[in-house]
């Protein structure tokens, strides 16, 4: 399920108007995703942490939130540098680790974790209603932000008709095991979520049909502006002048 | 006679693979109209709204509202502008994160500034009596607010004629006290589902019930008695 609670804190990043922060959070995903000089990466990292800190996140739910990656970035570690080939570095047995191999997983490793950082601190700190407003106003295509939007409304809708199937089996004694009763069994639920969420689809369609729907979202939102975000565009772009010119001007 | 606002005759359909929902109905609603519609489930109530809407092809008969046969998708938007259909499952209705933004749906899609949907919206919760529930978010209210929310998002399209599906199923008695007074105190006429004949019965001037894909007309109110028992039957008590 969806939590939000990066987004219920009030920083001064809490203040800031979300099409800057999301611009600014995509132009930053950009350069770090396009360097690989590790003076850039770990200023990009240094940077991403004084965001997270001034937005005031909680370290533990940061770290919680990093253990997907970390997890992905982990499995990249145990591949990548026997398989990857270059200079030997070090020789373990049969594996030969190779040094280009070794930088790729630390550049990557470094990447991931600057970026998942940064967006925390930036984007997960609007609630995803207001992201889809502010992606609205940044042109991106109505249809992509009505998926997103609609999504995150029937989540949780969808959600609870799970845990109604899923009570529905348990007041009818069902113990999942290793056997082709239980397999059946999660797979009519699969199916029924699928088959009720199409149906309700069906109905939530014809009922904006009903108020005049004609494929056009109208935002009520407005973001006015204020002091923090013209210090957070300065902010941002000079952070964006110096990755720029740790990687390009050497 | 008063002005027919919409005239379905010899109305058939069938969902596919199915036997005959809606067999040869005909159906008028007047201006000033107020009908209750109680059928088994089943029957095809839900369907002949969907069909009224334009949300359901008919497979023969024809479909005139406001004086107008309508038969192609554009026929309907003026329908739909006109007539409110509230569905039978408040989460249909409700897409918006948050219940200002759902109500004002409606109006901005009719064509209204953000200013003017804006104030459509909250005077029609102040209306409702849903003042101060603008931001909260619509998929954490309760059923009844919910249900009063949708009834908010139809209303604030300032329709002439609402169709009602079920309005007051899984309502506690105070909710539906609340929908009951809003019901009498609109100046519409509509046409209204449910299975419960104490609300229908406060709400509506005429009961038609549908059978084997029909609608039984006429069928007035009459007040009578029951005799009935049950525990502590002797002591003097109210039913509600």
């Amino acid at each position: 399920m969806i939590r939000e609670s990066f987004s219920e804190g009030n920083s001064w990043i809490h203040g800031i108007d979300p099409r800057l922060r999301v611009t600014g959070a995509t132009a930053f995903a950009v350069v770090v995703a396009v360097s690989y000089d590790f003076r850039t990466l770990t200023t990009a990292l240094l940077l991403a942490l004084c965001m997270a800190l001034s937005a005031r996140l909680d370290f533990r739910e940061v770290m919680r939130r990093l253990l997907a990656p970390l997890i992905f970035l982990l499995l990249l570690w145990a591949v990548l540098p026997w398989s990857y080939e270059g200079d030997t570095l070090k020789v373990w047995g049969p594996l030969v680790i190779t040094r280009p191999g070794v930088t790729l997983c630390a550049q990557i490793s470094l990447k991931t974790i600057c970026l998942m950082v940064a967006f925390m601190a930036l984007v997960a700190t609007m609630t995803v209603d207001t992201l889809g407003h502010t992606l609205n106003r940044l042109w991106l295509p109505d249809k992509m932000v009505h998926m997103l939007l609609i999504t995150y409304r029937y989540l949780f809708v969808i959600e609870l008709e799970y845990q109604r199937l899923v009570r529905a089996m348990k007041i009818r004694n069902f113990h999942p095991k290793t056997n082709l009763h239980s397999y059946r069994t999660y797979a009519y639920l699969v199916g029924m979520l699928f088959v009720r969420a199409s149906e309700r689809a069906r109905r939530v369609h014809s009922a904006m049909i009903c108020r005049g729907f004609n494929g056009r979202f109208v935002s009520l939102r407005t973001f006015p502006p204020n002091l923090r975000n013209y210090i957070f565009l300065l902010g941002i772009s000079f952070s964006i002048v110096v990755l720029v010119t740790l990687e390009w001007m050497k | 006679m008063s002005s027919v606002i919409f005239n379905l005759s010899k109305i058939r359909y069938a969902y596919p693979g199915g036997p005959l929902v809606l067999n040869d109905i005909d159906f008028t609603l007047r201006a000033g109209d107020r009908i209750g519609l109680v059928a088994p489930n089943g029957s095809g109530k839900t369907t002949l709204f969907h069909v009224i809407m334009g949300l359901i092809k008919p497979l023969s008969g024809t479909v005139e509202v406001f004086g107008a046969p309508r038969e192609a998708e554009v026929d309907f938007i003026e329908v739909r502008r006109r007539i409110g259909l509230l569905f039978q499952d408040a989460d249909d209705q409700l897409f918006s994160p948050t219940v200002l933004e759902d109500v004002a749906f409606g109006p901005l899609n009719l064509g209204k500034s953000r200013q003017e949907a804006v104030t459509v919206a909250r005077n029609t919760l102040d209306f409702l009596g849903l003042n101060g529930f603008e931001d909260r978010v619509t998929y954490k209210l309760s059923g009844g607010e919910k249900r009063l929310v949708s009834l908010a998002t139809v209303l604030a399209m300032e329709p002439e004629v609402l169709l009602l599906d079920e309005p007051s199923s899984g309502l506690d008695s105070s909710t539906k006290d609340t929908l009951i007074d809003i019901l009498n105190g609109l100046e519409l006429s509509f046409v209204l589902i449910s299975h419960e004949f104490d609300f229908l019965s406060k709400t509506t001037e005429h009961i038609y019930t549908m059978h084997g894909g029909r609608i039984r007309f006429d069928q007035e109110l009459d007040i009578h008695t029951h005799e009935h028992a049950h525990l502590m039957g002797k002591q003097p008590h109210r039913h509600l």
